[in-house]
């Protein structure tokens, strides 16, 4: 069910600026990594790149190869459609599909791509995926209204079930509670943690808190300055990342002392 | 201070956040004053030269006079601030009511001269060997229909296909180029639109002197491809990227997040859209006379013989009017007042499927 990601010396550009540069990581199966990193040091623009996500973006492209379970994202050949297929993608803000109803919008991954499905099948999906996600005792009911009608923090949920309904091997998550409550996020953070039984989780996150509590792993990345590429500076177990790092620069950004 | 601040009896102290106002309705009083005293001048002075009174002339100089009143006496009174945003409103009200002028005297005009021959035979029967009085439009009622139906057929297709290109596959100098050409479509004459159907028929069936229905169509949706990629554009590009990205990220291909995604989020915004170039189009008169032509006689055929639509039978009852010149007057008022109301239904109808389209719960 959930795969390794092996990253190896991986540039990203948007047109000729280089954003990151040498970035070379693996992350385990069925492991939370968290990314950390001050703003614009290209932590989410990285994390777009384990899906192809970053293609959306004209003049966005990738040097370097991405392997899942051995192999290459960026092989000649490879469909982006199948690759995020294989890893979903959760994002900053919630985004349900307001012409969906919750129960449409957690079947929209089969719905969008024509798939046939009896009604008890997709039934069951809806059922399974909501209690993946946390969110079926609360939605139960009102299955068929609207999931713009959802409060942030359920709507991120049915985001998060919307994602695990295609049944995906790795599932990204850019700063998943930046627009959500306490009470939301420690929901989300709780689901991550059991997600983490069935897939690989990668999460970039703002909150150093959020890194310890949920992650295995994390990974520091920081840029020079302006108009410099980002650059993975260190990448750890969280609990040695967070208590004895071994870059002076991941010391200061963790424990908030800066340059 | 302080004790009569919290302890006087409601009644007696007025609001101190209430003083150095004018009272709620002044504005209101002062505009019927102002009118009042615009009246009294133009009755004396129009008397005085034996004229007609000048209704036009008292509107304007009560309107003048109401501005400087109010602004007068919010000065003096509430202060320069208040006295400033009295004048802008008033300023803004009469524009809006400016814009309205020329709106209600085309309606009034039209509804009381066009109820003259609102009746059954205006709407069942052709013009077909009438000379005089009776007949009706029903031929350019259809031929309206059927050619205003036809170029919406043709263009919303090829319109709405250009505006998803423009916004979700063009990059770089091919949709630079397509904007730019939109742009310069919008801005073409549209008796040149009739005169390309025309020539482009004429060369095509090698007839000099065609006229048929299909050719009306294919000069109205000259008009109508443009006015359609630019509202159908602008709609798509409301829809958020974030709905493109979930798509997208749940493996879906660009060609399906744009069917089932894109579209049905903006369907209501592209059909009143579509509704407004119909409303742009329908009533065309030009084109439609040199590809078209007029005729007296019922035609449902569009690929043959010569077409009648309601714009051209306004222009031609108005243009050729025989020895009962009042008849052919009140038909061409009663087709124009026609031609008003399919446009109300119409837009009638596009409010009601957007309504009904539009995502729900979204605000």
């Amino acid at each position: 069910m959930s795969k390794r990601i092996e990253v190896n010396d991986l540039n990203v550009y948007y047109s000729s600026f280089l954003a990151v540069e040498g970035v070379s990581l693996t992350i385990e199966p069925r492991t939370v990594t968290a990314f950390i990193g001050p703003s614009g040091c290209g932590k989410s623009t990285f994390l777009r790149t384990l899906n192809r996500m970053h293609e959306v973006i004209p003049g966005a492209r990738v040097e370097g190869e991405v392997l899942i379970d051995g192999n290459n994202l960026y092989g000649a050949g490879v469909d982006p459609v199948l690759v995020r297929r294989q890893v979903g993608m959760v994002f900053q803000r919630p985004n349900p599909f307001p012409t969906m109803s919750i129960g449409d919008n957690v079947l929209a991954g089969a719905k969008l791509n024509n798939k046939r499905m009896s009604k008890s099948e997709g039934d069951d999906l809806i059922e399974k995926s909501l209690r993946g996600a946390n969110l079926w005792n609360e939605v139960k009911d009102r299955l068929h209204m609207p999931g713009s009608g959802l409060s942030g923090g359920q709507q991120q949920r049915l985001c998060i079930a919307r994602a695990i309904a295609v049944n995906p091997e790795i599932i990204l998550m850019d700063e998943p509670c930046s627009a959500l409550d306490p009470i939301s996020t420690l929901a989300i953070e709780d689901l991550i943690e059991e997600m983490k039984q069935e897939f690989t989780i990668v999460i970039v996150t703002h909150n150093m808190q959020q890194a310890s509590r949920v992650s295995d792993r994390t990974a520091f990345f920081n840029i020079a300055g302006t108009g410099k590429p980002g650059k993975l500076i260190e990448y750890d177990d969280t609990t040695t990342m967070f208590s004895n790092p071994s870059v002076q620069a991941t010391e200061d950004y963790v424990s908030g002392r800066f340059g | 201070m302080t004790m009569t601040t919290t302890k006087a009896p409601a009644t007696a102290m007025p609001n101190a956040l209430t003083s150095g106002k004018l009272p709620k309705y002044s504005p209101l009083w002062l505009l019927a004053g102002a009118f009042a005293l615009s009246i009294a001048i133009f009755a004396v002075v129009d008397a005085a030269g034996g004229e007609a009174f000048n209704w036009a002339g008292m509107a304007v100089l009560a309107v003048v006079l109401f501005c400087v009143l109010i602004w007068l006496i919010s000065r003096l009174v509430e202060g320069g601030r208040k006295a400033t945003d009295r004048l802008v409103t008033a300023l803004v009200s009469s524009a809006f009511a400016i814009a309205l002028v020329p709106l209600i005297s085309v309606t009034y005009t039209v509804i009381v001269k066009g109820v003259a021959r609102f009746d059954l035979s205006f709407f069942t029967e052709s013009m077909r060997n009438v000379v005089g009085a009776g007949g009706g439009a029903l031929h350019a009622i259809v031929g309206t229909l059927l050619i205003t139906g036809m170029a919406t057929l043709i263009s919303v297709p090829i319109g709405l296909l250009t505006a998803i290109y423009l916004v979700e596959y063009g990059r770089g100098r091919l949709a630079r180029g397509v904007t730019f050409f939109v742009d310069v479509m919008t801005g073409i004459p549209s008796i040149v639109a009739g005169l390309f159907a025309f020539a482009l028929f004429a060369l095509l069936f090698d007839d000099p002197g065609i006229r048929f229905g299909f050719g009306g169509a294919v000069a109205l949706s000259v008009l109508m491809i443009p006015v359609v990629v630019r509202s159908s554009e602008e709609m798509l590009k409301l829809v958020p990227n974030e709905l493109r990205e979930a798509a997208l990220a749940l493996g879906v291909p660009k060609y399906l997040t744009v069917l089932k995604v894109v579209l049905p989020t903006s369907i209501a915004g592209i059909i009143t859209g579509v509704m407004i170039s119909i409303a742009r189009v329908i009533g065309e008169t030009a084109p439609l006379l040199i590809i078209a032509g007029f005729t007296a006689s019922m035609n449902y055929n569009l690929f043959a013989e010569r077409m009648m639509t309601l714009p051209v039978f306004v222009y031609n009852q108005y243009a050729s009017q025989g020895t009962d010149a009042q008849a052919y007057l009140d038909r061409a008022w009663t087709g124009a007042l026609t031609l008003i109301l399919i446009v109300a239904l119409l837009n009638i109808i596009a409010r009601l499927v957007a309504k009904f389209l539009a995502p729900k719960g979204l605000r």
